[in-house]
């Protein structure tokens, strides 16, 4: 298994505030790891410093081998390194074929043409076909993305994370606002990702955290405090403490 | 799994051809109707059209890219001055005048677009103003070349193709005007449904998505400017040939703020809004302002207010949902 994204003690404060502290984890080709942790654990932040949307005071990120941690987010996307997002954002007022067609014309360094036609192209609209046949979105192809619902919406980023051909994929909260009998298809999908991608996905339900995720990493209070299998991460006294924790402040604050 | 694909997806018409070939006769038509029932207002309807490339060309920005902006006048005076000073020192061959006019417009365009998109909202606002005055300013100063407050006089372009020469009617300039127009527009339809094009409407939905799937976006809205500034560079040319002269007012703040008004009130992010937002305020601006030349702003005000309470996205909106709705019975059907 060959390395894909590394991060080396990588650390990041807002003020005096330590949001990420001396973070390092591998992942490698074929991985499907979860990172869990309570809220304001710092996840987001940890994934906004992968993604480049914000820079390390300190540590490194390696895409199998290359230093990316002085590039910007456009050139880590060119590395292989996709993210999702927690909340959609996707290209709302254009079609759900338009929104795959654009990251696949951009992967294919076509996206520059400015006289033919887009969408439509043959060899782009083939495979945009494809992807979203393999989600069950092909019937919408044609619908604005604004008008769907929010679960096939949180399809429509997986459509867009796969057509990039990512190396990496972050997922983060992939599940999130989906409606209960949604999940399952999203969970389906990402169970059918390309096998010899690294998945890292961000996510508070440990339900879809056991049954997507062979390898876990806890972060609390901007560090790794744990690196296991799901099933001793429920054994493991710091991790209980963890979240026991943050439940007891929910409540105390509720 | 693609044979899934082939027969699940719903089929969309693809027909670019004959869709270029309607719209250039419907322009066409219309020009034939402004020519034929109105001989003796070929002067405006001239003006009329060299202002729809400045109002194209802001929708390009404004429409596609979401870059707000009210100087976008500079790209249009610079066209026309340039076109204009060229006629003066020699460069009479009327094509040639309009590539003057494209080749500055679009240096404008790319200078403009490198200053304005680095920022966003207020400051982006901000910034194209202060472009636009700064160009006002220097066509003031600079009156060896530009005339000043005088204007730009004497412009007398020679024959179209060596054949077709201006006359008093505007007869020639009206009709070349209409054929640039048309040539423009349907380059324009296949710019704006581009790879490029697409990109660019993604980018103005949400910049941080497009980063996300690696776009840089910096390069491409200064590029996307540059074309507007060429489209722009075009319509001022030929107002400085149809007209033979170029003043102060090509450049101005109202002359930007005016065009951002057709727009919107034509429908932005549509090729098709801002021709009839140019259409539709120059014709009302021109007919009330004869009728009533105390209060026509009043009722230029008024109707504005209404347009943009009752169909806020412009009048192309509801014509375009209507046509949505057409088409999709067609195909159920």
């Amino acid at each position: 298994m060959t390395n894909l994204l590394e991060a080396r003690v990588v650390s990041r404060s807002f003020g005096g505030l330590h949001v990420t502290r001396d973070v390092s984890f591998k992942l490698a080709s074929g991985d499907r790891v979860a990172l869990i942790g309570p809220n304001g654990a710092g996840k987001t932040t940890l994934v906004n410093l992968i993604t480049g949307d914000i820079a390390p005071n300190a540590g490194q990120f390696f895409m199998a081998g290359d230093d990316i941690t002085g590039l910007s987010i456009p050139e880590r996307v060119r590395h292989g390194l996709v993210r999702t997002f927690q909340t959609t954002r996707l290209f709302a007022n254009l079609t759900v074929a338009d929104n795959v067609a654009l990251a696949i014309m951009q992967r294919k360094r076509i996206s520059r043409r400015f006289f033919s036609s887009s969408t439509e192209l043959p060899e782009v609209k083939a495979e945009w076909s494809e992807i979203l046949a393999h989600l069950g979105l092909d019937h919408l192809a044609y619908r604005k993305v604004i008008e769907l619902a929010y679960g096939q919406q949180r399809l429509i980023e997986l459509a867009i994370g796969l057509a990039l051909h990512p190396k990496v994929l972050l997922l983060d909260e992939p599940a999130a606002g989906v409606p209960h009998d949604e999940a399952p298809k999203i969970l389906d999908a990402i169970n059918r990702l390309p096998a010899d991608i690294a998945v890292l996905m961000i996510e508070h339900d440990m339900d879809l955290v056991f049954k997507f995720a062979k390898r876990v990493l806890v972060l609390a209070a901007g560090q790794l405090i744990f690196e296991g299998s799901p099933q001793d991460v429920t054994a493991d006294h710091e991790v209980r403490r963890a979240y026991l924790g943050s439940y007891a402040d929910v409540r105390h604050s509720a | 799994m693609s044979q899934m694909a082939a027969t699940h997806i719903p089929h969309k018409r693809n027909v670019p051809f004959a869709q270029e070939a309607a719209g250039a006769m419907a322009i066409l038509a219309l020009g034939a109707i402004g020519y034929f029932l109105f001989p003796d207002d070929l002067a405006f309807l001239t003006r009329l059209i060299g202002i729809a490339f400045l109002v194209l060309s802001l929708d390009l920005v404004t429409g596609y890219c979401g870059i707000a902006t009210l100087g976008h006048a500079a790209q249009f005076g610079v066209g026309a001055y340039a076109a204009g000073i060229a006629c003066i020192r020699g460069i009479t061959d009327p094509v040639a005048l309009l590539a003057v006019g494209l080749f500055a417009g679009t240096v404008m365009g790319l200078i403009s677009g490198a200053l304005i998109t680095r920022f966003r909202g207020l400051p982006q606002l901000v910034l194209s103003i202060a472009v636009g005055q700064l160009v006002a300013g220097l066509a003031n100063k600079l009156s060896w070349l530009t005339g000043g407050s005088d204007g730009l006089s004497g412009i007398e372009p020679g024959k179209v193709f060596g054949v077709f020469g201006f006359d008093m009617y505007s007869r020639t300039a009206f009709l070349f005007s209409l054929g640039v127009l048309v040539i423009t527009f349907i380059l324009l339809k296949r710019f704006v449904n581009s790879p490029f094009g697409l990109m660019c409407r993604g980018i103005k939905d949400d910049d941080l998505r497009a980063k996300m799937i690696g776009v840089s976006i910096y390069p491409r809205l200064v590029a996307m400017y540059g074309v507007a500034g060429a489209v722009a560079g075009i319509g001022g040319a030929l107002t400085a040939i149809s007209t033979g002269v170029v003043g102060l007012d090509s450049v101005s703040f109202e002359r930007s703020a005016e065009v951002l008004v057709m727009l919107v009130l034509g429908g932005a992010g549509h090729l098709w809004g801002a021709l009839a937002g140019t259409v539709i305020f120059m014709i009302f601006e021109h007919i009330v302002a004869a009728a009533n030349p105390f209060h026509w702003m009043t009722l230029v005000g008024l109707l504005l207010i209404l347009i943009v309470v009752f169909a806020p996205r412009g009048l192309i909106e509801p014509v375009l949902s209507l046509w949505a709705k057409f088409t999709r019975k067609g195909e159920v059907a």
